[in-house]
């Protein structure tokens, strides 16, 4: 203290000083405490315990948690009807193809000028909007026997292709992969026509006095230009067919063969109260989307680089 | 533009210009056409909800889905908000979205104004444990997220949701970033010269300059709590503590087959969507841009 006295009196502002470089060298975690304390709760601790659980047959309320060793991923593994549901997510992922190229095509043309442009972008962009609950009614009024599919079938003649496209199990999980594919087209459409609007206009009136058609201006500027947001499209689409959960969840609670993965877990784990093997279920889907992942940050790295 | 050049060149006409022309003229009918069947195919399924939303229920089970109803049933609309306590529901999102989106952008803007601005110990590794959570999806984690929760005591409060919504949104962390990073520094470093606090630099400088960043971030945790169905449905099953989503996934039990009665409902969750979505169309375009890419 005396020191500390002693230097003050010689330099009058040192304490002033000190303080204010304490406060300055604070500061920054003052203003990160909140939003590190949220993160490590919500998001650090629930993967830390998953793992944790996922060696257990806790079953969610017990005290004790008996340690089984990998007995649940060997579950996982060996039990058809835990592992067979990621079947589901094939019809989900070829519809991925259908989405993408559909949002491509109608980004391309509508970049190009066109009447009421901004009508059919909004059209096309609306239901990437509207409230999942709210879509699930929407399609299961769609489909029902008698509804606005068949009615339009027999519109066009074609009585012969009616059916109960939900209750019926080869057809269902195509109408609910059409479902999500009404739904998140919108979103690819305009991050794909954000894009390609992104390139200077410079470019085409160059190409065309090269004498370039639609198509070269298509494959030559337009392709190279939106390649990282496709594939991270792609990728974001890939990672989204994994855990599909709120369409058929909502429309027909995962009956008739539409279970899915991120389904069956939430089952295992608070209808049937099997939080372990649950656990292990939801580390097998962290796993496998961060595989994919890891897969587009190598194929596209130039994403995320900006972050450091 | 190019149909301009194409159209003078056309004054000196030979047979090969004709069939340019041919194939120009299709290929605008094609566009078009398909335009014209794919904005069919997003609005239909939408439109006929509004034709069952107004018939009476003998109308509509007599009816098919495209008949125009008789004489319009304004009564379905009251039914499915009454019955279906939407006004509650709507209270409920209400106060989740304005407490959470609140949250969101305090936490946002603070945690990128102390990235970007500061150099301190530790800061990589807070960098890392932010861009490591982005990717991890919420949905697998639920089920060990849901002790979490449970053992704070949020189960069944609206506090869950906030405390979801407000703690796992990573990206809005990454936009106030991008936004915090084009403010000059030269702003905040004559300011402290000036003797002002770094929460004074951050509440009178930084923040004001942040308002786009604050539009974008409204508009897209807006939409995404508004329409999340997952995490009131797994924390907040009480019947008063419904949201929009959980208040409309009930009508399927009481309402069974009573379709006008359920479209209604459907109308009645779509219609502020619809609303804000008709002002404010650009601010969502350039939101969904920034969030998805980011």
């Amino acid at each position: 203290m005396q020191v500390q006295t002693a230097i003050s009196t010689e330099i009058p502002s040192a304490p002033k000083q000190r303080r204010r470089r304490w406060r300055r060298d604070s500061t920054p975690y003052l203003f990160l405490i909140v939003p590190l304390v949220l993160l490590v709760a919500f998001t650090y601790i629930p993967v830390l315990n998953m793992f944790w659980y996922s060696v257990t047959d806790w079953d969610g309320l017990d005290k004790n948690k008996e340690f089984v060793g990998l007995e649940n991923y060997r579950d996982i593994a060996t039990r058809p009807e835990l592992y067979g549901v990621f079947k589901v997510s094939l019809y989900y992922f070829f519809a991925t193809f259908i989405q993408l190229g559909l949002a491509l095509y109608f980004a391309t043309i509508l970049s190009f000028n066109t009447r009421f442009q901004s009508f059919f972008k909004g059209v096309i962009f609306f239901p990437y909007l509207v409230n999942g609950v709210a879509i699930a009614f929407v399609f299961l009024y769609f489909f029902r026997p008698g509804g606005v599919l068949d009615s339009v079938l027999a519109a066009f003649g074609g009585e012969g292709l009616q059916r109960p496209w939900l209750g019926d199990r080869s057809t269902v999980n195509y109408s609910l992969a059409s479902v999500s594919v009404w739904r998140y087209l919108g979103l690819n459409f305009v991050l794909f026509l954000g894009a390609i609007q992104s390139i200077p206009a410079g470019l085409y009136e160059a190409a065309q006095i090269d004498g370039a058609n639609r198509w070269h201006q298509f494959r030559y500027i337009i392709a190279p230009g939106i390649k990282p947001v496709v594939s991270l499209s792609f990728i974001l689409a890939i990672a989204g067919a994994m855990s599909v959960f709120e369409i058929p969840y909502i429309m027909l609670g995962g009956a008739n063969g539409s279970t899915t993965f991120v389904i069956k877990t939430i089952d295992t784990a608070f209808k049937f109260g099997k939080v372990g093997l649950a656990s292990a279920m939801a580390v097998v889907l962290l796993v496998l989307i961060l595989i994919v992942t890891a897969i587009q940050r190598i194929l596209v790295p130039d994403e995320g680089g900006e972050l450091t | 533009m190019s149909d301009m050049t194409l159209s003078t060149k056309e004054l000196t006409e030979s047979s090969g210009d004709r069939r340019l022309k041919l194939m120009k003229r299709s290929a605008t009918l094609g566009k078009y056409g398909s335009l014209v069947v794919m904005c069919t195919i997003c609005v239909l399924p939408l439109l006929v909800l509004g034709a069952a939303s107004l018939k009476s229920a003998p109308e509509f089970q007599a009816d098919g889905p495209f008949d125009i109803p008789d004489s319009p049933q304004w009564s379905n609309f009251q039914v499915a908000f009454n019955d279906g306590r939407m006004a509650t529901a709507f209270v409920n999102t209400t106060i989740i979205l304005i407490v959470s989106l609140a949250g969101t952008i305090l936490i946002g803007s603070m945690a990128a104004y102390a990235i970007d601005r500061f150099n301190f110990r530790g800061r990589r590794l807070v960098l890392s444990l932010f861009l490591l959570a982005t990717l991890v999806p919420g949905v697998t984690t639920q089920v060990a997220t849901f002790q979490v929760v449970n053992s704070l005591g949020l189960f069944n409060t609206r506090w869950s949701a906030i405390a979801l919504y407000t703690g796992t949104d990573i990206v809005s962390i990454y936009i106030f970033l991008q936004f915090v990073r084009a403010i000059p520094k030269s702003l905040d470093e004559a300011a402290f010269l000036d003797g002002a606090t770094h929460l004074k630099i951050y509440r009178k400088i930084i923040f004001p300059l942040l308002r786009p960043a604050v539009a974008t971030v409204s508009i897209i945790k807006g939409v995404q709590i508004y329409n999340d169905f997952y995490i009131p449905f797994l924390y907040m099953p009480g019947r008063e503590l419904g949201t929009i989503s959980t208040a409309l996934f009930r009508f399927k039990g009481p309402f069974g087959t009573q379709w006008e009665i359920i479209s209604a409902g459907v109308l009645i969750t779509i219609l502020p969507t619809l609303l804000l979505f008709l002002f404010l169309q650009r601010y969502f375009y350039n939101g969904m841009t920034a969030g998805a890419t980011k």
